[in-house]
């Protein structure tokens, strides 16, 4: 039985400079700020940072687990409120843990938080899910 | 600065995007899932981001990519997409703002295979002053 407001347990996926460059060519987005640090802090950033949509990915990986795979995904939004830094030769943390808010049925919609280092990373999180 | 004339039109892509299982694998591994039997939620970003650069940069548009950032992010899954999907891509400007002087472009853009709406996507993208 699953009820608004129990809570999905949190789970660490670890993020690199080597996941950065696989995500770039499997998404296509070859944005240097996500693979060259020169270039990243010639525009002003701290360091090379993530991609927003590898973090909604690995969100997603998070949401559709629990859901029952990748096809139980109908709705699924966020907000990039702070970059995910990651550092040459350093693993960094995207943590993600959720909420069950509504459920209707099989419908069950779930607010999602993501942090990196502490830090805030995604609001306004949320899916839409069909929980097999 | 983006033309204002250019808000709430539809840009039909004239491109057609065949998905194929290897997309579907590179995709998948990055994040983990094993799961290859449909596209993980976020594949379709590989398509309408790519589309959207499209639209946001025709001249007659004028928005400055380089200075892009994405500001948020939704997808509306009808269904989830798959390998041999062969998807078409409209986009539509459908808001458009400056805020202290960054502005701040929504677009969404609906995929199709055939006359078949697969998923809906918005992209909200902020253009740093």
């Amino acid at each position: 039985m699953i009820n608004v407001g129990d809570v999905i347990a949190e789970r660490v996926f670890w993020i690199d400079r080597d996941l950065l460059k696989q995500y770039a060519d499997a998404s296509g987005d070859q944005n240097p700020i996500h693979q060259d640090e020169a270039f990243a802090k010639s525009v002003g950033l701290p360091d090379v940072i993530a991609h927003g949509m590898l973090t909604m990915a690995l969100a997603g990986k998070f949401v559709s687990d629990w859901a029952g795979g990748p096809a139980a995904v109908k709705e699924f939004s966020a907000r990039f409120v702070k970059p995910v830094i990651v550092p040459a030769n350093k693993k960094v943390d995207l943590t993600v843990s959720a909420t069950v808010a509504e459920v209707e049925g099989e419908n069950i919609r779930l607010n999602i938080t993501a942090t990196s280092d502490g830090v805030k990373v995604l609001g306004m999180t949320k899916a839409l899910v069909v929980k097999s | 600065m983006l033309n204002p004339d250019s808000v709430g039109r539809t840009f039909h892509g004239a491109k057609s995007f065949p998905v194929t299982a290897s997309e579907i694998v590179a995709f998948a591994a990055v994040i983990g899932e094993d799961d290859l039997t449909v596209a993980p939620p976020t594949f379709s970003i590989r398509i309408s981001l790519d589309q959207s650069q499209d639209l946001l940069t025709d001249p007659q548009v004028g928005l400055d990519w380089s200075r892009v950032v994405h500001g948020d992010q939704k997808f509306e899954i009808f269904r989830p997409v798959v390998a041999g999907d062969v998807l078409k891509c409209s986009s539509t400007i459908e808001n458009y703002k400056v805020v202290a002087g960054n502005e701040i472009v929504t677009v969404r853009s609906d995929l199709r295979s055939d006359d078949e709406l697969v998923v809906s996507t918005w992209s909200t993208l902020v253009v740093r002053a």
